[in-house]
């Protein structure tokens, strides 16, 4: 099926074809693991078959003897070799505290417990599997409700939480007339990037290179630098493309360190491709959350009260939280509100950022519990949100910069035909199937973060930009191409952008949706430099045409832009690894958020009771798109990851043992094209000039909150029945 | 994956002193026989399937990769890819559920991949089973127990199962062949032999790691399908957690013979529910001479579930099981055929 380009309006950028998309689809990209290495050894994995206790002994007699296998590690030579893994979310680089191969201690099922190194992939692989280990197994606690976890207030462990609260929730609350009180549930969920996990490091003396797919270069290079205690000026990270991150690459694994111990041992580069089940237990995840929602309000649908309680699971050492409350608090008009989150410490792998790491479980719980509140007052959905609608967050009053939900509900509910709901539970059918037409809203915080990046324009008319950004599919290359063409007057065509080396000026961690706003922020402010400089004030000025009059070869101009609110010294950590974001609820006299709204038809068989998604379609404002035809492709993958996110997706535990069962992609369900049918994405023009100088909101992340709630609320208004437990399975339908 | 030798086959003569064993006893086997490669190959990557030797028998395509439609019936030869007979035009006017069946398994790729032959032995997709990290699996390794019954249940099967075993039947096409009474021939080191399809393979009972009644070097070489009246009205209703690419919560293969608006043959066979693809006679018995209305249809779905042993996280696939058979009931009497 071929789609028209979506045309710009308003404030939009040119929807100029993405500049990797041919590179992509013909091979030529080049991935981390493709990248040419002299005289590559393969190391493969062995992990744990337990998730709680020690290993008593390691057998390597067998596998040594496959031939070509070079070294095999083990705690019992590799205990001293990594310094620091301080956790991401505390300051440092580590997506987990737990480093493996430094004692005899299993934390969790599949912890790397071995790494061998051979000549060959087939024969690591095979000495993996002959590697013999003993353990003594202790009882695990897998997750919420097993015997063993310790809970902890998030307040109590993490001096920066706040659980926002205003008012009197629980007098409100008494005394409203209308309530709601439910608990939800959200599962595991594993990023599964289709790119595995790969790793190969090579030396050069004490100079290491490390080819990775990464979300942050200059937090690798630091974070790498401070594990193996070498200087960060000793590294080197390159990462061209990444073929899906999602929050998986974005802080250190172990694997890295573990992989450049490999490559010193053996004296030559050394290549990990961890396997699709290693990737369930050697990176991050979604972990499980636990929420409570109670809603009051008036006979006539105005908010009076709002608790939002969430229990969240982490691994033992670490005190990982997402605390999704901080949006969920502040999205509609209402005096009374309370909130809390809690961790729950099990034997389980440390978890971590995965698209939308808050707002996608937070807002399942609020978006369901807000329907559940029509449903009881007897009012539409949208009309009750528009009741409950502010400029203003309730918590400490501060503005938003702009806010143009209602906006979205309008144009999507027309195009999605919302007026021909009819709004009893049932009542719609289509033949065998029953029809249900739900929605939910969306939000992603708004934030930037400090970058550099340097623009150099010759005399032939050539733009090159180069920053240590990098493209996980969000577009980079060609957004931040579109705007150096744009400020300088060249066509995008002459515009060169290198991306995914270390070796570049310094830009931030390519998550919370930041990466067009700041690196786009600072190419600008480069341009402007060089039209400065050339003297060219009018914008549309001959910028090439001065540069010629004046006999130069070419004009260069290295900036670093800081968002307001950043405190001083932002640029000396971004460089040291540091991203420093602001925005969203951090600033301390506005707020700032892009919305949208999302509509969902389900249709759920009579009988057999599978549920299909017919139709979807998402309406966002996200301040200026730079280039709709890529902002419309990262909003679609959002709206598709949220249907999975509600009817597909969900890493099985068995609670015996705390193990994950179902990691490959076979088993761990996500979405095929035949369950996508139509799908429409509207992008409603809005203008923010308070936000940052170009306007720009970030939308990556946008896509796929609140599609889960609009999913069950659909379900809901097809059945009657309501399903606060995802992802809603046929089983939960059936009679 | 750990060494093995690999050699083409010459000739399906030839086979037969040398033969594979690898669909008689899983997993410590000395020889298997792979052709698409889409089970046999996966299940060593993940150090389930451990053969020495591997026979690639692609090479006897001209004589195992033929369709063959006659007065008496279809022949399928074990090469026939799947994409194959799903594609062909006279399965699908003739027995539906064997198209159906097919197209609605694995994806585009592993359909034109995947052999027929080796599509029937499919081994299980059991989480238990694949990951060798689990200990308890008395198909991988006899006696040390069964991690899924009290483990993550929901795949597995409430028909057919034991206490040593309860892992599902993972196919669709075998469901099509049982319900049709397909036989299977079987080239074995004694020669040709033919048996009823519904004898191949085995329930778990006390030897779950025996699969099949195949010895070893048995190599199947064909299918025959009977032309029954019931045939036309045929067709195969699966239900997933989603639309393509996934493999049965419950399934099933119907195929009616209906005439003055009474039932005079009726077949129904279940899949993702079972054990062994899974042929429900009483549930058929009862639909004979009966008009096929709603009443009907509900009580051979009932039947059909009678005896079922549900576990923790399986036990909506009796409801589900029910319905399936059904609705597909249902969907076969109103064919326009």
């Amino acid at each position: 099926m071929s789609v028209e380009a979506p045309a710009a309006t308003g404030n939009m950028g040119e929807p100029h074809p993405r500049f990797d998309a041919r590179l992509k689809v013909t091979g030529g990209a080049r991935y981390a693991s493709d990248m040419p290495v002299d005289n590559p050894a393969y190391a493969y994995l062995v992990t744990s078959a337990i998730a709680r206790g020690r290993i008593v002994s390691i057998n390597l007699g067998e596998a040594q003897n496959v031939p070509g296998v070079l070294h095999i590690m083990t705690h019992e030579n590799t205990s001293k070799d990594v310094k620091d893994s301080k956790l991401f979310s505390d300051g440092g680089f580590s997506g987990t505290s737990i480093i493996p191969l430094q004692s005899d201690k299993v934390w969790h099922d599949g912890q790397i417990v071995a790494v061998v190194v051979a000549e060959t992939y087939e024969a690591a692989r095979e000495a993996g599997y002959r590697v013999k280990i003993e353990y003594e197994a202790e009882q695990p606690s897998a997750t919420f409700e097993s015997n063993g976890v310790q809970v902890q207030a998030a307040a109590d462990v993490k001096k920066t939480h706040e659980d926002p609260k205003v008012g009197d929730f629980d007098g409100a609350f008494a005394s409203a007339e209308v309530k709601v009180d439910a608990t939800y549930f959200t599962p595991t969920q594993h990023h599964n990037p289709i790119e595995l996990f790969t790793t190969t490091c090579a030396w050069a003396g004490d100079k290491l290179t490390v080819y990775e797919p990464s979300q942050t270069m200059y937090g690798m290079k630091n974070g790498i630098a401070s594990q193996l205690g070498i200087e960060p000026e000793q590294v080197r990270v390159v990462s061209n493309f990444v073929g899906g991150a999602f929050g998986s690459k974005g802080s250190l694994t172990p694997r890295t360190a573990l992989t450049a111990i490999a490559a010193r041992r053996v004296g030559r580069p050394v290549k990990l491709v961890a396997t699709r089940q290693q990737g369930f237990t050697i990176a991050t995840y979604r972990a499980e959350t636990k929420q409570r929602v109670r809603l009051g309000a008036s006979r006539d649908g105005k908010l009076t009260a709002l608790s939002h309680e969430g229990w969240e699971v982490t691994s033992r050492p670490d005190n990982y939280m997402v605390a999704g409350t901080d949006a969920t608090t502040r999205m509609y008009d209402v005096a009374n509100v309370q909130s809390k989150v809690s961790i729950v410490h099990a034997d389980r792998n440390t978890p971590g950022f995965m698209r939308s790491p808050p707002e996608l479980p937070y807002m399942f719980g609020l978006e369901s519990a807000i329907d559940e509140l029509a449903y009881a007052l007897d009012i539409d959905p949208i009309e009750l949100r528009r009741k409950n609608d502010t400029m203003k967050e309730p918590i400490k009053g501060l503005p938003y910069t702009s806010r143009s939900v209602m906006q979205c509900f309008d144009e999507g509910a027309k195009s999605f035909g919302w007026s021909k709901r009819e709004p009893k539970p049932g009542s719609m059918r289509d033949g065998d199937w029953l029809v249900g037409l739900g929605c939910a809203m969306s939000c992603y915080p708004t934030q930037m973060a400090p970058s550099s990046a340097r623009v150099r324009l010759s005399q032939n008319g050539e733009l090159r930009v180069e920053t240590a950004s990098h493209e996980i599919g969000n577009g980079a290359y060609t957004v931040i191409g579109q705007i150096a063409a744009e400020r300088l007057g060249v066509p995008y065509e002459k515009v060169s952008v290198v991306l995914g080396d270390s070796d570049y000026p310094a830009a931030p961690v390519s998550g919370g949706s930041i990466t067009t706003a700041s690196v786009c922020n600072c190419v600008a402010e480069a341009c402007d430099a060089i039209r400065a400089e050339l003297g060219i004030n009018d914008p549309k000025g001959d910028v090439l045409a001065a540069l010629k009059s004046r006999g130069r070869g070419a004009i260069e101009r290295y900036a670093e832009w800081t968002p307001k609110g950043v405190p001083d010294g932002a640029l000396a950590k971004l460089y040291s690894g540091q991203a420093m974001p602001t925005g969203g609820t951090k600033d301390k006299e506005r707020i700032m958020f892009a919305f949208g709204a999302e509509f969902i038809e389900v249709r759920v068989h009579q009988r057999t009771r599978e549920i299909r998604v017919p139709r979807i379609v998402g309406a966002f404002a996200a301040g200026r798109i730079v280039n709709p035809r890529t902002a419309r492709s990262q909003l679609m993958g959002g709206l598709i990851w949220g249907v999975s996110s509600a009817l597909h997706e969900a890493t099985e535990i068995d609670k015996r043992a705390a193990r994950y069962v179902n990691k490959d992609l076979a088993e761990y369900l996500v979405p095929v094209n035949a369950d996508i049918d139509q799908l429409e994405v509207f992008m409603i023009p809005e203008e923010d000039h308070e936000v940052n100088p170009l306007g720009i909101k970030g939308i990556g992340e946008l896509g796929n909150v609140g599609t889960n709630a609009a999913v069950a609320n659909a379900v809901y208004h097809a059945t009657g029945k309501r399903i606060r437990d995802l992802p809603i399975r046929l089983e939960t339908l059936l009679a | 994956m750990r060494p093995f030798t690999y050699e083409r086959a010459a000739s399906v003569d030839a086979l037969r002193a040398r033969g594979g064993d690898a669909a008689r006893d899983g997993m410590k086997t000395s020889r298997a026989f792979v052709a698409g490669g889409t089970t046999l190959f996966d299940l060593m990557k993940l150090d389930v399937m451990q053969p020495d030797a591997v026979i690639d028998i692609n090479p006897l395509a001209n004589d195992l990769g033929r369709i063959e439609v006659g007065g008496n019936g279809l022949r399928l030869g074990a090469l026939v890819r799947m994409s194959e007979a799903a594609d062909d035009p006279r399965i699908n006017r003739d027995f539906p559920v064997l198209a159906q069946s097919l197209t609605l398994a694995a994806s585009p790729q592993l359909r034109n991949m995947a052999s027929l032959g080796g599509n029937v032995l499919q081994r299980t997709r059991c989480h238990y089973f694949r990951d060798t990290s689990w200990a308890n699996c008395n198909k991988r390794n006899p006696g040390s127990g069964c991690a899924a019954l009290e483990g993550m249940n929901r795949i597995h099967a409430v028909l057919g199962a034991s206490d040593n075993c309860i892992a599902t039947y993972p196919g669709d096409f075998a469901q099509a062949l049982i319900a049709l009474d397909a036989v299977v021939e079987v080239q074995g080191r004694s020669g040709k032999r033919t048996l009823a399809f519904e004898k191949l393979h085995r329930v778990p009972a006390d030897t779950p790691r025996i699969e099949t009644v195949l010895e070893p070097g048995d190599l199947i070489t064909a299918f025959l399908i009977p032309t029954i009246p019931a045939a036309r009205r045929s067709a195969y209703l699966k239900i997933r957690d989603r639309e393509s690419y996934e493999f049965a919560l419950a399934s099933a293969a119907v195929a009616l013979d209906i005439a003055n608006g009474q039932v005079r043959d009726a077949r129904i066979a279940l899949g993702g529910v079972a054990t062994k693809p899974w042929r429900a006679r009483e549930a058929e018995k009862a639909l004979i001479g009966k008009k096929l209305d709603e009443d009907a249809a509900r009580r051979a779905g009932e039947i059909a579930f009678q005896g079922a042993a549900p576990r923790a996280h399986n036990a909506f696939k009796v409801a589900l099981g029910r319905e399936t058979v059904a609705r597909a009931l249902m969907h076969a009497a109103q064919m326009e055929i």
